[in-house]
């Protein structure tokens, strides 16, 4: 093995990312697809100038970050800089998750940037989202001089030991004429093979001193070698598997990051296997399909997670079979076979054994996939999938999503997000926190295209909203973006709205102000006997923060919404504003929870279509459904939480949904 | 069951590539038996010998982790029959006069040699597999040890192939 070869995957595919890819050494004809830009003889600059000069040659046009004293060297030529667009973000940490938003809205590398000590350590959390995520970006940091490294500097910490495990690899820089090369692989890692989070620490001194830049660099990657090319006898033994399949199920993670989502529909639509997405899935596939069943899991719905534990086969496409996705692992879909594609060979065998593992990219895979079976078909061998889907068909039009407006007559969180959806439309860009808006704006909203739902998924990491809308908006800023936000999220990260206000950056945000920690208190009030442990926010008790000022304050318009009848002119109000960014306040039920549910640490089958209900339980225990479903919602009428007519089982909630209780 | 199992784990010679491997092992809850670090016949490439007892099952979600990190360059399992294992000892012996010709037949016998000598201690340099090092040490321990130091294991595969030349 020698260099690293730059297959024509990912970078191949998304020349936007990286145009300037710099040929890696020697193997380069191997196959590097990316046009190489024109070369620089080398010149003598600074180590700072060189940074920026590498950023300019990578083609960057937009960094998050904040200066401070080790960075400050750096962003003196990042002044002049006419390529590349600085945004002074209000804290590291908004910074990281803009950076996260931009790729995960443009496919690009995101990138940030911080000053040593707590600048980069505010890096952490972002870095480990989007490591979580697979989201490409890289992190520059400024670091203390070589010499003072170790001595307990001012604004001295150890950031490339402290990211070490929450990053895909990270650099410290200890000679200038490293920066070209360093940052070409950084770029390059973050972006191919499975993506993920790079930082580059570079010390202060090195930063001043001058070197020497050329441009392309060699990149010295011996060890680093995705593999993007599936094997051709594990994809005809897969498309075996699948013809011998009573049912299958297309269980869809990573489409999105692979570019995929066209070879998908056509794998979907040449057998007609019912399909499922992840939560960071939402969008590869169109919720409006017949074949989507929408999200699995925790809070997915009952389509869905019955279609993976009823199945015989799952088709996995770049997902991880996360812990929120499985349930209890061992008595996840008991009786299916496994084919599990991915990039991350370490992903495969991890939690579920595979029977035919794959490695390789699911674009690559998919593809290879649909012809194999294509060559099936024409052997005149049939995939017969009937019975399966009318057993589908029913859990789907028996248990669709839905939701109960609030018993006390206050604002259903679920109709405003649905709202949100309706009027912003599948070209909007959605952005989501962590916590019960989160999940009711995965389920409500109808994603059509990639690219349209972003939100933390692996790590969880509220306050993540405000931020990724900012690098979101910043990335295209054709698109209508959304922050999907809770009050409790949103206290974490909203002074990120006044680098939006300033910057002109015209994003939305739609708070769903409950009042409470609204996730933490659905589980305080279904495993902690309505303990409510701290979760009041007082948002509710006593309007503290008053949203609709601090909004204000901030340098946006606020408007505050209490009645279902003013939602729709609010969001139109806020549609209709582009010179600054917009927060709704709305005001809605404290005690809505969110439905489905598989409690934590339970089997997928016992899965809650409302409280107390379990479908596919009763169903194995031959109860007759009707009569415990009314029985039941009855009983969780004051929980707001039973499930009704109106909406379909796509996730796709067309109608207004739900009955009143 | 848990069984013993040796890898042999070609790196880049980088700073902080060590901490990057004892990570991943710590981090999932591995507790390594046996570390040696050192240089080999190709320049920049180290080469890591970590002995680790451990299931079947996180051993193969271990080496595809550390497969992951950008300076692995290539894991390979030493299995016990294809390659051959030794580590180096260092014991410090209490045995005055009296005792010391009998000190030095058991060192013999064990084709281990003394190298350093003082009026009442012996310091012992043996290599060999842990066995037999094992072996060593429950002789030479009714005289008195003071003091033991030891290498990791360092492997080898027997036969002419070389992993750093598939490279």
């Amino acid at each position: 093995m020698s260099a690293p070869t730059a297959r024509p995957g990912p970078a191949a595919r998304r020349p936007a990312a990286q145009p300037g890819q710099p040929k890696p050494a020697a193997t380069a004809a191997s196959g590097s697809a990316a046009p190489i830009r024109r070369p620089v003889a080398p010149e003598k600059l600074t180590g700072a100038q060189s940074v920026v000069r590498s950023l300019e040659m990578l083609d960057v046009d937009t960094v998050f970050g904040i200066p401070g004293g080790a960075v400050l060297p750096l962003y003196d030529p990042l002044f002049d800089s006419v390529k590349v667009r600085h945004v002074l973000v209000r804290h590291e940490q908004g910074g990281g998750h803009a950076a996260t938003g931009y790729a995960q809205a443009t496919g690009k590398v995101g990138v940030c940037m911080a000053t040593s000590g707590p600048g980069a350590t505010n890096l952490v959390t972002p870095l480990a989202d989007a490591q979580m995520d697979s989201v490409p970006i890289v992190a520059i940091t400024g670091q203390v001089g070589r010499a003072m490294i170790g001595t307990d500097a001012f604004q001295e910490a150890d950031i490339s030991g402290i990211t070490m495990p929450v990053t895909k690899h990270n650099f410290l820089v200890t000679d200038g004429a490293d920066i070209p090369r360093i940052m070409a692989e950084a770029f390059h890692i973050a972006a191919t093979g499975r993506p993920g989070a790079v930082l580059v620490d570079i010390p202060k001194d090195v930063l001043q001193a001058q070197t020497t830049f050329s441009w392309p660099p060699e990149m010295r990657l011996p060890g680093y070698r995705p593999v993007t090319k599936p094997h051709g006898k594990q994809v005809r033994e897969a498309a075996r598997l699948i013809m011998d399949a009573k049912a299958p199920v297309l269980y869809v993670g990573g489409v999105i990051k692979a570019e995929a989502s066209a070879e998908l529909r056509e794998l979907a639509e040449l057998t007609g296997i019912p399909l499922v997405t992840t939560l960071m899935a939402r969008g590869a596939f169109p919720d409006s399909h017949p074949l989507n069943l929408g999200m699995p899991g925790m809070h997915g719905t009952v389509a869905a997670v019955a279609a993976l534990q009823r199945s015989d086969l799952l088709i996995t496409l770049g997902a991880r079979f996360d812990d929120r996705v499985t349930g209890k692992l061992d008595s996840f879909a008991p009786a299916a076979k496994i084919i599990h594609a991915d990039i991350d060979p370490a992903e495969i065998g991890k939690n579920r054994r595979a029977d035919v593992p794959i490695v390789g990219d699911c674009r690559e895979v998919i593809a290879e996939l649909v012809e194999a079976i294509k060559n099936e078909l024409a052997a005149n061998r049939k995939l017969e999938l009937s019975k399966w889907w009318d057993y589908l068909e029913g859990v789907r039009r028996t248990y669709p999503l839905a939701y109960d407006r609030p018993a006390d007559g206050s604002l259903s969180p679920e109709y405003v997000i649905q709202a949100v959806g309706r009027l912003a439309g599948p070209d909007a860009i959605y952005c989501a926190g962590v916590g019960q808006h989160q999940m009711w704006a995965a389920q409500f909203i109808d994603y059509e295209k990639p690219r349209t739902w972003l939100n933390s998924g692996g790590l969880g990491t509220m306050g993540y909203a405000v931020p990724a809308a900012l690098g979101a908006k910043m990335g295209m800023p054709d698109k209508e973006v959304w922050a999907i936000d809770g009050d409790g999220c949103f206290q974490m990260t909203n002074q990120e709205l006044a680098t939006c206000a300033v910057e002109g950056v015209p994003i939305k945000v739609a708070l769903i102000n409950n009042g409470n920690l609204g996730m933490v208190r659905q589980w305080q009030t279904l495993f902690y006997e309505k303990r409510y442990s701290n979760t009041d926010l007082a948002t509710h008790s006593l309007r503290i923060p008053d949203f609709v000022k601090l909004a204000e304050a901030l340098g946006c318009h606020g408007i505050r919404v209490e009645r279902e009848e003013d939602v729709e002119n609010a969001i139109r109000e806020a549609q209709s504003i582009n010179d600054r960014p917009v927060v709704i306040d709305f005001i809605v039920a404290a005690d809505a929870q969110v439905w489905p549910m598989v409690a934590a640490g339970t089997s997928n089958s016992e899965i809650q279509a409302a409280r107390g209900i379990r479908p596919l339980f009763d169903e194995d225990e031959a109860v007759s459904e009707p009569a415990v479903i009314h029985e039941a919602m009855e009983e969780s009428a004051s929980h707001a939480a039973t499930f009704g007519a109106g909406s379909n089982g796509n996730g796709n909630g067309n109608g207004t949904g739900g009955s009143t209780a | 069951m848990s069984t013993t199992h040796t890898l042999s784990v070609l790196v880049e010679d980088k700073p902080g590539v060590l901490a990057r491997v004892a990570g991943l092992f710590s981090r999932r809850g591995f507790n390594i038996e046996s570390l040696a670090v050192g240089g080999t016949e190709v320049p920049d490439v180290s080469r890591m010998t970590i002995v680790v007892t451990v299931d079947a099952l996180p051993l193969e979600q271990v080496t595809k982790q550390l497969n992951k990190l950008v300076n692995v360059i290539k894991i390979v399992e030493q299995d016990e029959d294809t390659s051959v294992a030794r580590e180096l000892i260092l014991v410090k012996v209490r045995a005055d006069a009296s005792v010391r010709t009998q000190v030095i037949e058991a060192v013999t016998l064990f084709r281990a040699k003394v190298i350093d000598v003082s009026p009442d201690a012996l310091t012992i340099e043996a290599t060999g597999t842990r066995s037999k090092l094992e072996a060593l040490l429950r002789m030479v321990e009714p005289y008195g040890i003071r003091e033991i130091v030891q290498s990791g294991v360092v492997a080898v595969g027997r036969g002419p192939k070389s992993i750093t030349a598939a490279r």
